[in-house]
């Protein structure tokens, strides 16, 4: 090998002028920036794909993406409270709370740790509350003026009939929320009897929430 | 898992379960492995949160959880499955293939359990029964028992499997009183459980219920209530079902290779070819390199006999497809009329070579592709060779290998003739190494579902109030055409919006979404 080393010595394994610069010529000039965000093409892209399958496809993937938000899995963080507690915190409808599960998952299929408090839709809480306490009451008149409530209103308390009809239904099967009723004791979300629709009240808690870090502006 | 991977992952959980969710999976995706505690504590989320994630993506089955490394005394550690999240791409393909095999039925059954992640059968036959009854005029309803059937196929047919039961800890058998509740571990393949499509005996019978607004539908909705209350009563308590990927996408693999015949050679080829497909499905097992052996007789049989194929027909079509290069369909013996298998293996392999050849020459030009194939067929090759072979001239040919060696498509092989690697004694040999740049291409694609999908979330963000207004106008428009309104009234109404805004706007938002379906599926496909 030392003594080839003069012989062979410019000799490539492949011809010089493939590289496409000769002897003593300067290299390229080297790239000083990063390459370009969005390099022009220089082909067209090939169209997409089109007809009744995708279309098809397309309609149910939109369908998927907007249902999937409504689903008990769709997970948003509780609103941390910036004020101080309010009255009106007992009337405000569910927001999501971050210490109980919106759906009823199969505990046995899933690890104990991670077990925790299912929440109840809001109907079944109506009955238990007021039952612990009105108990004693009469019953019976309480269904008569909720009957009558029911044929005189039935538009515009639509929500209010129904969830009065949970409470006849609860206080028939009493026992069996029982149990469940001691727990939820503990749920802020009451719905006592109130003349007012609770989608319609706003405790105005949003207005003025954003603004709370510029100080110099005037709040009127 | 490469960073792509991990983005496509976030991105997906994001617009399904929200930013909690994403928080936790993509975390968990980097780390590998962990307990709840770390969890929490690495990413600063509140404990409960924390924990209805977890909640969520168990349920789904992109989460699985067993003993950790101290053994099923220690906490239990949570991993996560990320194939299973690229799923969630697919989804509507699902449920179109069910649709096309099993009718709207079949299609509302595969949605309801893929929104639910895993389900009883009795409450998936009465949510379809009820969203099925929604749809139809006034006074029919759909039958539990159709609805019945229809899941009855969809298990035979192993589209749908139970999900695998958890076996619990035998160890916790001490009798000590603090012992922590059985850690249930791993969850074993579904696959493994022998009543893996076993169908529960449930005794359902009724019709779906119509959801009514008025004071009528009360006596309805307290059956309805109780109904759910008293699901036990059906007798498949704690027996989950869940969609079976690998059929789907098994299923998918059958139509690739139908089609690319029916392209490369006709249509009678391809009957020819699903008619054997369709005979060796449950048969074969799913990793396998070919199917079973079929002979030309039961083909023969087996065809549908409105495609009116004669005997000596069918023996001339199927040397045909032997003889074809693409090795679709191979001869193994003569017994029966000749004994023929389908090459899965070698007919996916052709396909993504294909594959990869248009690609290079959509987005390289016709004579780069030249190179490309050239070099696929020759292995290896010295520039000077390339030039030669592909008949380019000398110095378009090196700007076109130096180009596609930037783009990582070819590679470099030195060849050293001495022991110092010194550049005047080496052999430089470009050469294609298939399967890399399959995966390399593979990553391109989950690159570009990526940006497109944030893509889509800045245009929407952009234009929200577009939108709004676009759905209170149509709000607007349908109320008003309830009420009878005038053509005149309805014109002026919709003209509130600046229509090349909206037209810009959807067809944005619609090649957005096709792109993100339809380029993942063909390119995923072809690298198994």
């Amino acid at each position: 090998m030392a003594g080839s080393r003069g012989r062979g010595r410019s000799q490539f394994t492949f011809s010089v002028d493939a590289l496409g610069f000769g002897r003593g010529d300067s290299l390229p000039t080297s790239a000083q920036t990063p390459s370009p965000l969005f390099p022009p093409m220089q082909f067209r892209p090939v169209p997409l794909h089109a007809g009744e399958e995708v279309d098809y496809m397309l309609a149910l993937k939109q369908e998927l993406r907007a249902s999937s938000k409504n689903l008990p899995f769709h997970i948003k963080a509780a609103r941390t409270k910036t004020d101080v507690a309010r009255y009106s915190d007992k009337y405000q409808n569910g927001e999501p709370k971050n210490n109980c599960i919106e759906w009823s998952p199969d505990w046995s299929r899933m690890p104990k740790e991670l077990c925790i408090k299912v929440r109840k839709p809001r109907k079944t809480v109506i009955g238990a509350k007021p039952q612990l306490t009105r108990k004693p009451k009469v019953a019976a008149g309480k269904e008569e003026v909720l009957q009558k409530l029911e044929t005189l209103e039935k538009r515009e308390e639509e929500q209010h009939s129904e969830e009065e009809e949970d409470e006849e239904k609860k206080k028939q099967n009493d026992e069996e929320e029982e149990p469940d009723a001691d727990e939820d004791y503990d749920e802020e979300e009451i719905e006592d009897e109130t003349d007012y629709i609770m989608s319609y009240f706003d405790n105005g808690e949003d207005f003025g929430a954003d603004s709370d870090d510029n100080m110099d502006e005037a709040v009127y | 898992m490469t960073a792509q991977e991990v983005r496509l992952c976030g991105l997906l959980l994001q617009e399904h379960f929200g930013n909690v969710v994403e928080k936790v999976g993509t975390h968990l995706i980097r780390s590998g492995v962990l307990t709840l505690r770390a969890l929490a504590h690495e990413t600063k989320l509140p404990l409960d949160l924390v924990k209805k994630s977890l909640c969520v993506l168990v349920q789904h089955g992109m989460c699985t959880f067993g003993a950790g490394r101290r053994g099923p005394a220690g906490p239990v550690e949570y991993r996560i499955n990320c194939e299973h999240i690229f799923h969630m791409l697919r989804y509507p393909r699902y449920i179109y293939t069910a649709k096309s095999l099993y009718g709207d039925t079949g299609e509302l059954i595969v949605e309801e359990i893929l929104q639910r992640g895993q389900m009883t059968m009795s409450s998936t036959v009465k949510t379809v029964a009820d969203r099925l009854t929604h749809n139809m005029p006034e006074g029919q309803s759909m039958d539990y028992s159709e609805v019945v059937s229809a899941f009855s196929q969809l298990v035979e047919t192993h589209f749908l499997q139970r999900c695998p039961p958890l076996a619990s800890a035998g160890s916790s058998s001490s009798g000590a009183v603090d012992t922590p509740l059985p850690v249930a571990t791993q969850p074993t393949e579904p696959e493994s459980n022998p009543d893996c499509y076993k169908l529960p005996y449930i005794n359902l019978t009724g019709q779906g219920k119509r959801r009514r607004s008025s004071e009528g539908g009360e006596a309805e909705q307290r059956a309805a209530k109780k109904a759910r209350t008293d699901n036990s009563e059906c007798g498949d308590d704690g027996i989950y079902w869940q969609v079976n990927f690998q059929r789907f996408h098994l299923h998918f693999r059958d139509q690739a290779i139908i089609s690319a015949v029916s392209c490369k050679l006709d249509q009678t080829s391809s009957e020819i070819v699903r008619t054997m497909l369709r005979m060796s499905e449950v048969t074969t097992p799913a990793h396998a390199a070919f199917t079973q052996a079929l002979s030309a007789n039961e083909i023969f049989r087996a065809l549908q006999s409105s495609y009116n194929i004669a005997r000596p027909n069918l023996d001339q079509y199927l040397s045909l497809l032997v003889d074809d290069p693409m090795e679709f369909v191979g001869k193994t013996g003569d017994s029966g009329g000749g004994m023929y298998v389908v090459n899965l293996h070698r007919a996916l392999a052709n396909l993504a070579r294909a594959t990869l050849e248009s690609v290079v020459q959509e987005r390289f030009g016709s004579r780069s592709a030249r190179i490309f194939r050239l070099l696929l067929r020759k292995r290896h090759l010295e520039q000077k060779q390339v030039e030669d072979f592909a008949m380019i001239p000398a110095k378009e040919a090196k700007d076109m290998l130096y180009t596609l060696l930037s783009e990582n498509l070819v590679q470099l092989q030195e060849i050293p003739k001495t022991p110092d690697y010194a550049p005047s004694r080496t052999f430089y040999l470009y050469t294609v190494n298939q399967l890399p740049t399959a995966r390399l291409l593979l990553q391109h694609c989950y690159k570009t579902v990526c940006n497109l999908i944030e893509r889509r979330l800045y245009e929407t963000k952009e234009n929200k109030r577009l939108l709004e207004k676009s759905q209170r106008i149509e709000a607007i428009l349908a109320s008003l055409q309830a009420t009878g309104a005038e053509a005149a009234q309805l014109t002026e109404v919709e003209e509130m919006i600046t229509v090349p805004e909206r037209q810009q706007l959807e067809s944005l938002r619609h090649h957005i979404n096709k792109s993100c379906t339809n380029q993942l599926l063909s390119k995923h496909e072809s690298v198994t």
